[in-house]
């Protein structure tokens, strides 16, 4: 024990922007050791890309790489920013990590801003692993509509996570995990990613934000053609709720 | 300067009212224990110190800062040694004290504090492959990694074994000899008795009684206890005057074998008030 300096009266501070970096890569750290996050982040993904992609098995129009790779994408999104980030916020909640790095100098907006840019961080690194994938086994996307197409996926994401979130403060985290992936099963099923879902229409599209998401990106990135307003007004509309009702219901512990 | 300076401290749950108005003083480098028992305000009191939790009225200045709106340089200075932590993450324990020691602007290097609690062997473990008690040892680490100025300590030594409690009660003597503030919550009274410089006894959200662990509740100035066995049964008398009622007994030719005389425990004492507040 040192009898001297052990309380500087005015303690150095840690560069905010460093502690911030710490934790992004602690989170992307914690990630990459859950096995079964691993899975669902790019296993899933990836066996349907090439199992509907490729294969004949399931009933999908036209150009099959056009219509799954996009479906394959706003999937993932999907599977990060809500299944994964609801799971693993509910466990860190009830194990009382949230109400420790928050009352710690990483501070609450801290602990929320490096676990934002982990999420983005591997959404961007899954997607163009994917969209590579996909290039590679014949996707050929067109590019003039990228910028709405990031567009879609933020609000996207950012619904998704006030989802997440929402359900992580809200259920036990056994249940969390339940419904989160009760939630993408039936969503997968219902959305039209690996096989044409029946028309919905419009309706569709606003009842479900997957089914949204992967038009948008089919409209965008394979038909090189504008996005819907309705679909970015679903979007916009489900983000809106999803991060109000979180920032209402989020709780620390 | 007082460390913890509250007064007037309230909060209502729902129509419940956990906290009732309390005063609080702690100075700088005191342990000081808050006893009560469950439901009577202790943890959320602890919590609003924290900075954890909303008050609903009164005054609170933790190290010269309001808790409500401390930012990280406040929060550098304090550690908090959680309740109910079950981390099972996937870290071994050097990577989360490295992690949380990051955290902090001046903080002790990470085997030291490893070595402090007790957990050198079990370093490079998982986390979740440790012991309750083990995982109480890491939360304890990483309450006093970032070399804080004051501690709070949430009932620490639930689930630790006697030895493992020992060995805690040192470390806590050790920081508190390097002038660290400890507040700590408790339900173990010899631990109380044990670390506290001064306690407060919480009952039903307002403080029944403050001392030293010697004066609390007028132990000091309370009678013996003289017990004996008549009968087949025992009996126990708190006689204003001990001697004259051991003469008496002594005069009866009473079967003395099992007297004893004794000063109240902090435990009876204790007791006393939560009883008789209730």
């Amino acid at each position: 024990m040192t009898t001297d300096g052990t309380f500087a009266p005015a303690p150095g501070r840690a560069p905010m922007r460093a502690i911030l970096r710490r934790q992004v890569r602690m989170e992307l750290t914690l990630t990459a050791r859950r096995g079964e996050a691993v899975v669902l982040a790019m296993g899933v993904p990836l066996l349907v890309l090439l199992g509907a992609g490729l294969t004949h098995a399931t009933n999908v129009p036209g150009d099959r790489l056009g219509f799954v790779v996009p479906g394959v994408l706003a999937l993932t999104v999907m599977s990060t920013a809500f299944t994964g980030q609801a799971i693993t916020t509910g466990y860190e909640r009830s194990y009382g990590v949230l109400k420790r790095l928050g009352a710690s100098p990483l501070t609450r907006p801290g602990l929320l801003f490096a676990k934002t840019a982990a999420v983005l961080g591997l959404i961007v690194v899954q997607l163009i692993v994917l969209a590579l994938v996909g290039v590679a086994v014949g996707w050929r996307p067109h590019l003039g509509e990228l910028p709405s197409a990031v567009g879609v996926t933020v609000l996207a994401a950012a619904a998704y996570s006030g989802l997440a979130l929402l359900l992580a403060s809200v259920l036990k985290p056994e249940t969390t995990t339940a419904a989160a992936t009760l939630i993408y099963v039936m969503m997968l099923a219902a959305g039209g990613i690996m096989f044409a879902a029946p028309d919905l229409g419009t309706a569709g599209w606003f009842l479900l934000p997957l089914a949204a998401h992967a038009e948008a990106l089919r409209d965008a990135l394979t038909r090189d053609e504008p996005i819907p307003l309705p679909i970015w007004l679903s979007l916009a509309a489900w983000a809106a709720v999803c991060v109000t009702a979180a920032a209402r219901k989020f709780r620390w512990e | 300067m007082t460390a913890i300076d509250v007064t007037g401290l309230r909060k209502t749950y729902r129509g419940h009212e956990a906290v009732r108005g309390i005063d609080l003083a702690v100075a700088r480098g005191e342990v000081f224990a808050l006893l009560g028992p469950n439901g009577a305000g202790k943890t959320t009191t602890v919590e609003i110190l924290e900075g954890h939790r909303r008050r609903d009225g009164g005054e609170v200045r933790v190290l010269g800062d309001d808790p409500a709106t401390g930012g990280r340089a406040w929060r550098a200075r304090i550690g908090i040694v959680l309740q109910d932590t079950e981390d099972a993450a996937d870290l071994t324990v050097r990577e989360m004290v490295r992690h949380v020691a990051g955290l902090y602007p001046d903080p002790r290097p990470a085997d030291e504090v490893i070595e402090l609690v007790g957990l050198t062997e079990k370093s490079a473990s998982r986390i979740r492959t440790l012991s309750g008690g083990q995982r109480r040892r890491v939360d304890v680490a990483l309450g006093i990694v970032g070399r804080p100025e004051l501690l709070f300590l949430d009932e620490p030594t639930t689930g630790f074994d006697p030895q493992a409690r020992r060995q805690f009660w040192d470390l806590i003597r050790a920081l508190a000899a390097e002038g660290v503030t400890i507040l700590l919550t408790t339900h173990y009274l010899d631990e109380a008795e044990a670390l506290a410089d001064r306690l407060a006894v919480l009952v039903d959200g307002r403080i029944a009684a403050e001392g030293t662990p010697a004066t609390l509740g007028g132990r000091a100035a309370a009678g013996a206890k003289v017990s004996w066995r008549e009968n087949g049964s025992t009996r126990t008398e708190w006689p204003a005057d001990p001697t004259d009622l051991i003469r008496k007994l002594v005069a009866t030719d009473a079967d003395l074998t099992s007297l004893t005389v004794t000063r109240p425990t902090l435990e009876d004492t204790y007791l006393t008030l939560i009883g008789a507040e209730k």
